[in-house]
């Protein structure tokens, strides 16, 4: 680890990696990445690196676990052993159980799961490389690997965090900011049905602070919004075009 | 998740709700009754036991040397750690913790964590080498709805009458010595949940509400009104309104809390 810098944002609120405030790291989307899923995406967010791959509708595995009126979503959070700056051990940890859990109830809200009952749709999430903010990134990421199966949504779910780092709210932070900042606040929205379906916070911020914080993750996701529309988009005027020749 | 809940009771909870009512008579803000019993267990360092309505949680806490982590070498360890255990729950099942109970330690262990309660830096014995490891173990005893601020008040009381062994370093060796000193707590995080049924907030969720709600927020807040830790929960949402709506009410919640606790 590189000693703790004086400062994470400067007089002129430029932040250590060259961000504004209220900037967001370079996005890539791309859908359709892995030919045996049904529906897959993966996205580069600043140094983050996630490959989500969507399987189902399908038969449920264990059987017992499947719902008479209602398509069953899992969800499997999951960081490579190379993937951080220490070598993370591949068995999943208490975090990633738990990310697990968020990530699934961020993203069912926008699922019709009552078109699909007594079927299972498995949302693998694998994080090759992290560098602060990959929840957000892989629910962004998830949800556009739902809709390229073919899945009906109610919206895509983009998801983006905001924070405090010395006295600063700033739009989402990497791993620097998230490890020696104050505060960090993930956030997931439908941004057309005006629903935050994932909200969490640690560090220490005031109401006024955390509602500032909220508003700008929540601009922050309206940004991404438009990406991940286009990233479908390119998938499916490709497709268009193939089908037409 | 949930044993199953007649239709009609569905519609009887969303219907009282609607009109600013609740099954066990309470107002949509209202708290349970709670009492609050410590050090009952001799043997741990430090011990509560809560009665929220009629959910029954005991926290213990065990005091024991260890080593750091590599990359905090000047704090102690304080670990959270969830059982739900079987006999409190006709949906509890032995085994390895499920998603539930991690999530339920997790949100407990940033609540106390992000407010710095414990002063991790007083549990040092010699840097980089033995430090006091803090194990908080959160023991459900009956399930009755919101074991997340059942368990996060529990466990901050059993840490206020956690004991610290004395010791003293003889040639480089920690010795144990008898008697006692009080862990160093700098605040008391309370967690406010809070959930929405049929688009109202509720505060407190009953057993029978939680199988009904959409969502479920819950807001941990620091002696000064700051909030040092949130997390929404289970598979449905909030509106951006009702979250800042939901962060006033946890504010005024754990004042009162706060006020009746003595805190």
């Amino acid at each position: 680890m590189s000693e703790k810098p004086e400062k994470l944002i400067d007089k002129k609120g430029i932040r250590l990696d060259g961000r504004k405030a209220d900037e967001l790291r370079p996005i890539k989307l791309e859908v359709g990445v892995i030919p045996n899923a049904d529906g897959s995406a993966y996205v580069e967010h600043g140094k983050n690196k996630i490959l989500v791959g969507v399987y189902g509708p399908r038969e449920m595995h264990p059987k017992h676990l499947s719902q008479s009126d209602r398509m069953v979503l899992r969800c499997r959070y999951h960081m490579a052993p190379f993937s951080v700056q220490e070598r993370k051990s591949p068995a999943p940890s208490r975090r990633e159980v738990e990310l697990s859990k968020v990530i699934k109830e961020s993203l069912e809200p926008s699922v019709f799961t009552d078109l699909y009952p007594r079927s299972g749709i498995d949302v693998f999430i694998e994080v090759l490389q992290a560098d602060g903010g990959t929840r957000c990134a892989s629910i962004t990421a998830a949800s556009l690997a739902i809709a390229d199966a073919g899945i009906p949504l109610r919206d895509l779910v983009v998801a983006c965090a905001a924070g405090k780092i010395d006295d600063t709210v700033v739009l989402d932070l990497y791993d620097a900011e998230d490890k020696l900042g104050v505060a960090d606040v993930p956030v997931a929205l439908m941004p057309n049905l005006n629903a935050v379906t994932l909200l969490q916070m640690d560090g220490i911020l005031t109401p006024g602070e955390f509602e500032n914080a909220l508003n700008m993750a929540i601009e922050g996701c309206k940004k991404i919004y438009a990406m991940q529309k286009e990233a479908l988009r390119a998938k499916y005027m490709t497709v268009k075009e193939e089908a037409e020749e | 998740m949930s044993s199953l809940l007649t239709r009609v009771r569905q519609k009887q909870i969303g219907q009282l709700i609607d009109a600013g009512k609740r099954l066990d008579g309470r107002g949509l803000t209202d708290y349970r009754e709670f009492t609050i019993e410590e050090g009952l267990i001799e043997r741990a360092e430090g011990s509560a036991k809560i009665r929220l309505g009629k959910t029954e949680v005991l926290v213990g806490v065990k005091v024991e040397t260890g080593e750091p982590f590599p990359d905090t070498p000047n704090d102690g360890v304080l670990t959270v750690n969830a059982e739900l255990v079987p006999l409190a729950s006709p949906n509890f099942e032995p085994g390895p913790p499920d998603e539930n109970s991690v999530e339920l330690a997790r949100i407990v262990d940033r609540g106390i964590r992000e407010s710095k309660a414990v002063s991790s830096d007083k549990l040092v014995i010699e840097a980089g080498k033995k430090v006091f490891v803090v194990f908080v173990d959160i023991y459900v005893l009956n399930h009755d709805g919101n074991l997340i601020d059942a368990s996060a008040l529990a466990a901050v009381a059993a840490l206020t009458n956690t004991k610290m062994p004395n010791y003293e370093i003889e040639d480089g060796e920690v010795k144990i010595k008898t008697g006692f000193s009080p862990l160093p707590l700098k605040s008391h995080p309370i967690t406010v949940t809070i959930a929405r049924i049929n688009d109202k907030l509720v505060v407190d969720p009953g057993l029978e509400e939680e199988q009904v709600l959409d969502a479920r927020i819950s807001m941990a807040i620091k002696d000064d009104g700051n909030i040092c830790a949130i997390q929404k929960g289970c598979s449905g949402f909030f509106t951006p309104q009702q979250i800042l709506e939901a962060s006033k009410i946890a504010q005024e919640k754990a004042a009162e809390l706060r006020k009746k606790l003595d805190w």
